[in-house]
């Protein structure tokens, strides 16, 4: 074993490299800066492309049209940039384009702290486009898991053909910490379906047994069409009722019907604890180590760690709280992912443990909790 | 057998009788033809307004996008795709809502052709003023457009840096030879193309194709290419920088040589220093060194953005199972070396044990603690300021506390080359030439 430090954001650089990524865009912003700088040291030589944005919205606008000409787009930014990538995150959900956005949260709102970290875009990433539709947002604990979730945002991506969000957070992405990169875990890498030959092409029609449309590259040998308007399987404007609904309902069903097939998660749960604590991105490390430390005293309490936010993994959700209580969800805000909990856990306690100060929550806040 | 026309049988064109965007649509597609251009080796990129129909019009690769933002679309595809020929319709609304891009194309130079169908107005919502709209024209915005001055664009693209500008009427017999030298242009190509919206404009302004051709003659005047501008254009320079790139070779790792001097359970390291003291190296160095003890190592930092100033914060923990919380409350070791870093983590060392040691750099104040404290006076050792962090790492592998002198060793030739290598020597050197 040879160990390696290395913090989040170099690991988000490499998982993307590793998923064949050959495309970035972004526009320099603290705590997600460094994502972009290895990315500037990993692709040029390899053939792939690097641009800096003159803003944010641009470097979103790049990455469509890079993920439109058939190549595997990253971009990265912190809550403001999240704010001017909005009206390109629409155009992704809605015109089915590839890509994968890492969101280095720090405490907002608005420019906020530059250097603190936060869990605060939770609900923002889900409701960050026009029309409501849902979006995937992946969150890593740490370094391993910053490589390991790129690789699968990047598999989500093509398979849905949508934008997947990976919710990082300063804590995580500047934080150097060991790994053993060698013995990551890799993900077989998954790519968008191109439309087989000989049969005329319908850009948004879903492919056979599926609800996912084939994919023809802008530039390539057949002719492709995309547009960010309400369009119809042909890809062109539609005012039918029929044709609307059937194409936006679609977009929905596409990921939230298969939500239990990418519900990544960690549970570590203990036969008879009334509690499950349940958490998500760098507050699981806290959760772990209190946890820990009462089962130590004999207390016998459950940890659940989601690592799929959105679409919400009903399904496992329930199965993760059945036999417990009280569901406690601890996460650095105010309480933005405790409502889907609750919302799904109607028959459980739900209480939310959390701050927004610019601190980690630390794991004594939760034992006391946990006591309460 | 080549095609007679490139547009849209599915979708004919279906613009305002009179419309100057039908007639350009039309010599475009002259000028597609006559270049001996197949569908599949154009992309036509537009935004919103009555100019972002253009796309749909042809039977080309096509991209229709949001307002202002066909410039970003357009650039990569060119990169990803450089045989392709990219072509951009926007209006003078695009050309407002999207400045900076245009700005930051012309400065740019990718390869692709930016055509601007000026009609002095938005003509889908109701012909307000745009970024081009003369201050004495009569436009859906009341009074505003007669406070905003309009933009010269041909003034702007040569100001930015585009090495292609012109500027030309729908009705010029010309028109197609100048759209084919800009999309034949090898850089970034501009045009910006005047024209009548008898939907909103013409009804209240005093406009003809006569009168858009008196009055852009002067600047017809420089149209083509910039010489000032001229270079190679964006793609071609970009692969040239990245082919002489080179490779990142990939993590390979620290293997575990040495013994930590404290083998079992967990160490925490709190670093207390300042902006320039070169804090967060140093605590990698140190999170280096644990890794070549075979230790799990976490750093965590804080600074403020103003990287020259202010406080630079680093928290280490060692241990030889896996670490999960980052933070901590009570460290084992406190490097003191500036007043910025230990105002920060003030409360901290009231709640210090007995056993806690604490490096005080010589003349920085402490709050009170029941830590031992241990005073270096660096300045005495003959330390640069800089080098105070790798200092105080020294003086704990002195102290056998936490790292040993050859882990940093070790950890220094795996971060460090060359004369860099060689003064970071030095540094640990004059710590242990020191008296104790
Ligand atoms: S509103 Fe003006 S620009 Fe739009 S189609 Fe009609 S005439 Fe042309």
């Amino acid at each position: 074993m040879a160990l390696t430090l290395m913090e989040g954001n170099e690991a988000i650089a490499w998982g993307a490299f590793d998923a064949g990524c050959q495309f970035f865009a972004g526009y320099p912003i603290t705590p997600a800066t460094s994502i972009y700088s290895a990315m500037l040291q990993l692709l040029p030589p390899e053939g792939g492309i690097v641009l800096q944005g003159e803003d944010e919205i641009a470097s979103m606008g790049y990455c469509l049209g890079a993920s439109m000409c058939g190549h595997k787009a990253l971009t990265a930014t912190s809550g403001p940039g999240i704010s001017l990538y909005s009206e390109h995150i629409s155009f992704a959900i809605g015109s089915e384009i590839p890509l994968v956005i890492v969101n280095v949260q720090r405490l907002g709102p608005s420019t906020g702290s530059a250097t603190r970290g936060a869990d605060g875009d939770i609900q923002f990433m889900r409701w960050s486009n026009t029309g409501g539709l849902p979006a995937i947002v992946l969150a890593p604990v740490d370094a391993a898991d910053c490589y390991t979730l790129t690789i699968h945002a990047f598999n989500l991506s093509e398979r849905f053909r949508c934008p997947v969000f990976i919710a990082s957070n300063k804590e995580i992405g500047l934080t150097r910490e060991s790994v053993d990169f060698d013995a990551l875990e890799k993900p077989a890498l998954v790519e968008r379906v191109v439309a087989p030959e000989g049969q005329p092409y319908l850009p948004f029609r879903p492919s056979p047994d599926s609800e996912v449309p084939y994919f023809l590259p802008i530039g390539g040998e057949r002719i492709s069409r995309q547009t960010s308007s309400t369009h119809g399987e042909n890809g062109y404007i539609t005012t039918s009722p029929a044709e609307i609904s059937a194409q936006i309902e679609r977009l929905e069903r596409k990921l939230v019907s298969a939500v239990d097939s990418y519900s990544f998660h960690e549970a570590d749960l203990s036969a008879g604890a009334d509690t499950l604590v349940l958490t998500y991105g760098v507050s699981a490390r806290a959760a772990r180590q209190a946890v820990n430390e009462l089962r130590g005293k004999g207390q016998a309490v459950s940890l659940a760690v989601l690592k799929t936010l959105w679409p919400v993994p009903t399904a496992l959700l329930r199965q993760l709280a059945q036999g417990h209580k009280r569901v406690l969800v601890v996460e650095m805000n105010l309480g933005q992912y405790s409502r889907e909990v609750q919302r799904v856990l109607t028959g459980h306690e739900v209480q939310h443990v959390g701050q927004m100060d610019g601190v980690l929550i630390k794991p004594s806040q939760i034992k006391e909790a946990v006591h309460a | 057998m080549p095609e007679t026309t490139l547009l849209n049988s599915q979708r004919p064109p279906l613009f305002c009788p009179g419309c100057s965007h039908d007639s350009v649509l039309k010599v475009l597609d002259k000028v597609f033809v006559n270049m001996g251009l197949a569908a599949n080796q154009i992309c036509m990129v537009s935004d919103i307004g009555c100019s972002g129909l253009f796309d749909t019009f042809f039977n080309t690769h096509a991209f229709h996008g949001v307002h202002g933002r066909a410039l970003t679309y357009a650039t990569a595809m060119k990169l990803c795709r450089p045989e392709l020929n990219v072509v951009v319709t926007m209006g003078d609304g695009g050309l407002g809502i999207g400045g900076a891009h245009v700005l930051s194309a012309c400065r740019r130079n990718a390869d692709i052709t930016l055509l601007v169908l000026n009609n002095f107005n938005f003509g889908m919502t109701g012909g307000q003023c745009s970024a081009t709209t003369p201050q004495d024209a009569v436009v859906g915005s009341g009074f505003l457009n007669r406070l905003d001055l309009p933009l010269d664009l041909q003034k702007v693209a040569r100001a930015a840096g585009a090495p292609y500008v012109a500027v030309a009427s729908t009705y010029q017999k010309d028109l197609g030879a100048i759209l084919r030298e800009a999309i034949e242009y090898k850089g970034f190509s501009v045009v910006e193309i005047q024209g009548l919206c008898p939907g909103r404009y013409t009804k209240r302004n005093q406009i003809s194709p006569k009168s858009i051709a008196e009055e852009i003659a002067p600047a017809q005047e420089f149209n083509g290419e910039v010489k000032e501008n001229v270079r190679p254009d964006y793609g071609q320079a970009y692969r040239a920088q990245a082919a002489a790139q080179r490779k990142v070779p990939r993590p390979a790792g620290l293997q575990a040589l040495y013994k930590p001097p404290q083998e079992d359970g967990r160490q925490t390291v709190m670093l207390l220093g300042a902006a320039g003291q070169r804090a967060i190296t140093a605590g990698e160095l140190a999170g280096m060194a644990g890794l070549l003890a075979g230790l799990q190592v976490t750093q965590k930092n804080e600074y403020n953005i103003t990287v020259l100033r202010g406080p630079s914060i680093t928290e280490l923990i060692f241990s030889a199972t896996p670490i999960d919380y980052t933070g901590i409350t009570q460290p084992d070791v406190v490097l003191a070396l500036a007043p910025e870093g230990v105002e920060r983590r003030y409360g901290v060392f009231a709640q210090l044990p007995s056993q806690t040691l604490v490096i005080r750099a010589a003349g920085v104040e402490l709050p009170e603690t029941r830590a031992q404290v241990e005073t270096v006076d660096f300045k005495a050792l003959g330390l640069n300021k800089l080098d105070w962090a790798l200092g105080s790492l020294a003086v704990m592998a002195k102290m056998n506390k936490v790292i040993s002198r050859e882990m940093l060793q070790a950890a220094l030739e795996a971060r460090f080359r060359g004369k860099v290598l060689e003064a970071s020597n030095q540094v640990v050197d004059k710590v242990y030439a020191g008296a104790a």
